[in-house]
């Protein structure tokens, strides 16, 4: 299947691991990946802040990146969300409505693709350590997506999945809100960590780059030994 | 003078920084989820009751006006008064005129949020109505003189300490630390308020059109007794209120009692029709149905987040709510607080004044999850959101997703600027977490990532792009 | 005077008039008019009742349990008389109150104490005196544990809720499965002349308003003796 690979803008920026791991993970299972050069933005931040004239101009960008494409995949249960859940709600009565859904119907979160469309669970991947894995909110609650990275973790030879009681339970990220409520927003960030503390697990793993980031950011400042990384780079190891 | 958005920005910090008191917040909680999930799990398909609420409700809500004329024949024709109130105003002096016109003089009331959003006590004080709370919770938090920090447990932010002092302080009582004996001070004090109570004024979780019927859920017995014993009732209720049938009753009160407290059913599901009969032994004289719009209609008029109005107050979004349990219920200086809150508050007290609370949110969505009658709750925060940014839209925020929506339009800029975006992160190193760091919100309790020396479309571009 | 009642429901008509709202998101096929239900679609979904009688009863006894009421099956009358004579000697009571109903008559006429007799009208510091309330019920609820009283089979309003104690006397043809079917009882037994006042009692009186500690009675009964006769 040839594959157009989507690249939220902060995993183009920060973490360009993650998106080279997912290229590794489909090339390895034979697909054909491109990389529309055109994207930049799904239009999230301005769309969760209220200013959707902006929001649009900013997905018509992804829309024509991807008009072309035959299925999208991408990294980020909520960019994807942004995409799949939002751009029909962003384009509604608007010209390009159909364009929007289009694109709505063939884009996927990465783990759900490669479950529910590949219906692959088991990639071949290898890694050792004790793992605890975040559902970020988008991906869980717009998306549906809970069983999926479990399915493919469970299948990643020498890992062990130990979840934490908060699982579900939002990381405190929500893009702006993160700094203009940003008390609020690590208090919530000291409860996802002490749950993922509290595991016992080395690693935290989610499908989210966002959530990462702001588990990672609180972890790190707290001298934690607990890596995070994104499920993408968990399945490309071997 | 001071914002309501400022007020919550100072409110919500002070509350959250207090460790013990988020500690405490969520102690509380934790018994209510165990339970909750136990109960929901008695049901053979907790997702169908949803639906099944849900398409009840709107059947409801996009009939209003039908069913709350048969409402008003049924309950009319068992004896009771019908008042229809526009605004807090029309219901307070309603009130007002009937405990002037029988002499009341004294008035007992059980748990109704929608007097708090009339400030109904004020009005009769000031007219010289003693009016004392029967809720346990609510009359904890009447002595000491504050609003109810929850729709359902009015009084979870106090410790059985603060209690104890509070009973010694203003009834004189002997201090201990046993809710049991808390709880028996005020039950004592409440019996001697229900046998000379000449009015009792409730709220109402729904009302019946099929049979002209109150219903009115309740844990303590302090409501059955409000209704039973003075010669007056009031009761209070928002128009939304109404449910087509009987029997739909049946979903509701487990539902309720389920999402709202984590019980299979609260102690006393009550339904009224009408004050005393012909030939019924007790029961009020007079009953009189307070029907309040206050601006419901307004939300009534948009058709999308219209669902809102199907609300039971069960409580279940905010018990959910990470911004609720740091924050707590006082941040939000509204009557109604939590997610519920702060997607109607807008649409009641207006949208410029209350939109900050739909911006203090991170979206994830539990509360919608968590909905009995699956009200699209974080999806409301985000159109309020919209409708903020059109109607009042922060001169900061619009020059900023301006640029930004500049800069991802045109692919070209966008790499433009992440590549300078790469030259100035070193600057950022130099003021890291002081007052010039423009992220010090963000570094105070979290690293910055680090851009990555080449982002994913540079090295794409090097790698793998053959017309290179 | 009615306030602002045609103010209102014009206001209600203006907002709904052509502007449909999105039809709730539902994973299940519903019935599309869900206002033309008559409850028995909600079966599907609310918690499993047993089929047969001493499955519904079990099932009532283990509700009870957990709602801290004391539930109690005796054979006969004779043995119920015996359980209330134990009760008011145990407890110490003093004077009881009770109203006219054939059941509660019966179980009583061994009881020598003062009664406040409710069906004609008391004095509520009378009532309020009492050590035990004893009324009759309409159902017993297998699904919720619940009992359905009503002015007409609990002597009034006050009666089950008044006194510390309250107790209730039912036969086993009282047990129905659900709220549901309650509420077809309600409909069935009173037509059109439902009494003022129908209450679903689901254990003694409770509360958790401080540090969400469960403590009985509230300000209503702080026990529920339920004696289902066979
Ligand atoms: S919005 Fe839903 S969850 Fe929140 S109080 Fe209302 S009914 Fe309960």
């Amino acid at each position: 299947m040839r594959i157009s690979l989507f690249v939220p803008c902060f995993v183009d920026q920060l973490y360009p691991n993650v998106a080279w791991s997912v290229v590794r993970v489909l090339e390895r299972l034979g697909h054909e990946v491109v990389f529309p050069e055109s994207q930049s933005c799904c239009g999230q931040p301005p769309f969760n802040s209220g200013y959707w004239d902006d929001a649009r101009s900013s997905a018509r960008v992804t829309m024509k990146a991807f008009r072309d494409a035959e299925v999208v995949v991408g990294p980020s249960g909520s960019c994807v969300t942004m995409i799949k859940a939002f751009y029909p709600d962003l384009f509604k009565g608007e010209t390009d409505e159909l364009a929007a859904r289009e694109l709505a119907a063939k884009a996927h979160e990465f783990s759900s693709f490669l479950v529910n469309v590949l219906g692959v669970t088991d990639v071949g991947a290898k890694f050792d350590g004790k793992v605890t894995f975040h559902d970020g909110c988008h991906g869980l609650r717009e998306l549906g997506i809970k069983s999926e990275p479990r399915a493919l973790l469970a299948n990643v030879k020498g890992l062990e999945l130990i979840e934490m009681c908060e699982a579900e339970t939002c990381c405190g990220f929500g893009g702006t809100f993160a700094v203009k409520y940003a008390t609020i927003s690590t208090a919530m960030d000291e409860v996802k960590c002490a749950s993922i503390l509290e595991t016992g697990a080395d690693t935290v793993v989610s499908n989210d780059s966002s959530c990462l980031m702001q588990i990672r950011g609180m972890l790190e400042k707290e001298k934690s030994s607990v890596r995070s990384l994104h499920l993408a780079e968990i399945l490309a190891s071997r | 003078m001071a914002s309501q958005s400022s007020d919550f920005q100072t409110l919500s910090r002070r509350y959250t920084a207090d460790k013990g008191f988020r500690a405490f917040i969520q102690k509380g909680m934790s018994g209510y989820y165990k339970k909750r999930d136990q109960n929901k799990a008695n049901f053979q398909d907790w997702q169908g009751a949803r639906d099944l609420a849900a398409e009840i409700k709107y059947e409801a809500i996009n009939h209003l006006d039908k069913y709350l004329l048969e409402f008003e024949e049924k309950i009319t024709a068992r004896g009771a008064k019908v008042f229809w109130a526009q605004n807090a105003e029309a219901a307070r002096e309603y009130i007002l005129k009937v405990a002037k016109e029988n002499n009341v003089h004294s008035i007992i009331k059980s748990k109704t949020m929608t007097s708090e959003e009339i400030h109904l006590n004020d009005a009769l004080e000031k007219q010289g109505f003693g009016v004392v709370e029967s809720d346990l919770g609510e009359y904890i938090v009447q002595l000491r003189k504050e609003a109810p920090f929850h729709l359902v447990f009015p009084a979870m932010h106090l410790t059985r300490r603060q209690i104890s002092d509070l009973f010694q302080k203003e009834l004189g009582s002997e201090p201990t630390d046993e809710p049991e004996k808390l709880t028996m001070i005020a039950r004592d004090i409440m019996r001697r308020k229900y046998c000379e109570a000449d009015m009792g004024i409730s709220g109402t979780n729904f009302a019946i059109a099929e049979t002209g019927m109150i219903s009115i859920t309740e844990n303590e017995g302090n409501a059955r007794l409000t209704t039973s014993l003075p010669k007056i009732h009031v009761a209070l209720l928002g128009i939304e209120k109404v449910l087509p049938k009987l029997e739909d009753l049946s979903l509701f009160l487990p539902m309720l009692a389920t999402a709202g407290a984590g019980q299979t059913m609260t102690c006393y599901n009550t339904m009224y029709a009408g004050p005393r009969q012909l030939g019924e032994p007790d029961g009020p004289e007079q009953m009189h149905i307070v029907l309040l719009d206050n601006r419901r209609t307004e939300l009534l008029a948009d058709a999308e987040q219209r669902d809102s109005l199907g609300c039971i107050r069960c409580g279940a979004c905010l018990n959910i709510c990470p911004i609720f349990k740091n924050v707590g219920g006082y941040s939000y200086g509204t009557t109604y607080g939590g997610p519920i809150g702060s997607v109607i508050t807008p649409h009641l007290r207006g949208l410029k004044d209350w939109k900050h609370l739909s911006a203090a949110s991170s979206l994830c969505g539990a509360c919608t999850e968590a909905c009995p009658v699956k009200i699209d709750l974080h999806h409301h925060l985000l159109q309020n959101r919209r409708n903020g940014a059109k109607t009042a839209p922060n001169p900061l925020e619009k020059i900023s997703f301006g640029g930004f929506s500049l800069m991802m339009g045109h692919p070209s800029l966008y790499r433009l600027a992440s590549g300078l975006g790469r030259i100035f992160q070193p600057l950022q190193g130099l003021v890291n977490g002081t007052i010039l760091d423009p992220l010090r919100s963000w570094t105070d309790s979290r690293k910055l990532p680090t851009l990555a020396p080449q982002s994913f479309h540079e090295q794409w571009k090097k790698q793998r792009n053959r017309k290179l | 005077m009615n306030g602002g009642r045609a103010i209102i429901l014009g206001r209600i008509r203006e907002a709904l008039r052509n502007n449909p709202a999105p039809r709730p998101h539902t994973s299940h096929s519903q019935s599309e008019a869900a206002a033309d239900h008559n409850g028995h679609a909600q079966r599907e979904w609310l918690p499993k009742v047993g089929e047969t009688l001493p499955e519904r009863i079990d099932l009532f006894a283990k509700i009870s349990e957990g709602l801290t009421t004391e539930f109690q099956r005796v054979p006969t009358m004779s043995a119920a008389r015996h359980l209330i004579t134990k009760l008011a000697t145990e407890s110490q009571w003093k004077k009881i109150g009770s109203h006219s109903h054939q059941d509660v008559d019966a179980l009583l006429e061994e009881i020598e104490l003062p009664i406040v007799r409710t069906e004609k009208g008391y004095a509520i510091n009378d009532l309020e005196s009492c050590d035990a309330g004893i009324t009759g019920c309409d159902v017993l609820v297998a699904q919720t544990g619940g009992i359905m009283v009503s002015v007409e089979s609990a002597g009034g309003r006050a009666l089950s809720v008044l006194p510390p104690h309250h107790v209730v006397i039912a036969r086993t043809s009282q047990m129905v499965p659900d709220l549901t079917a309650a509420f077809e009882h309600v409909k069935q037994k009173y037509g059109k002349q439902f009494p003022s006042f129908l209450s679903f009692i689901t254990g003694p009186s409770r509360t958790g308003d401080i540090e969400r500690i469960l403590v009985l009675g509230a300000h209503g009964p702080k026990r529920l003796t339920v004696i289902l006769l066979d």
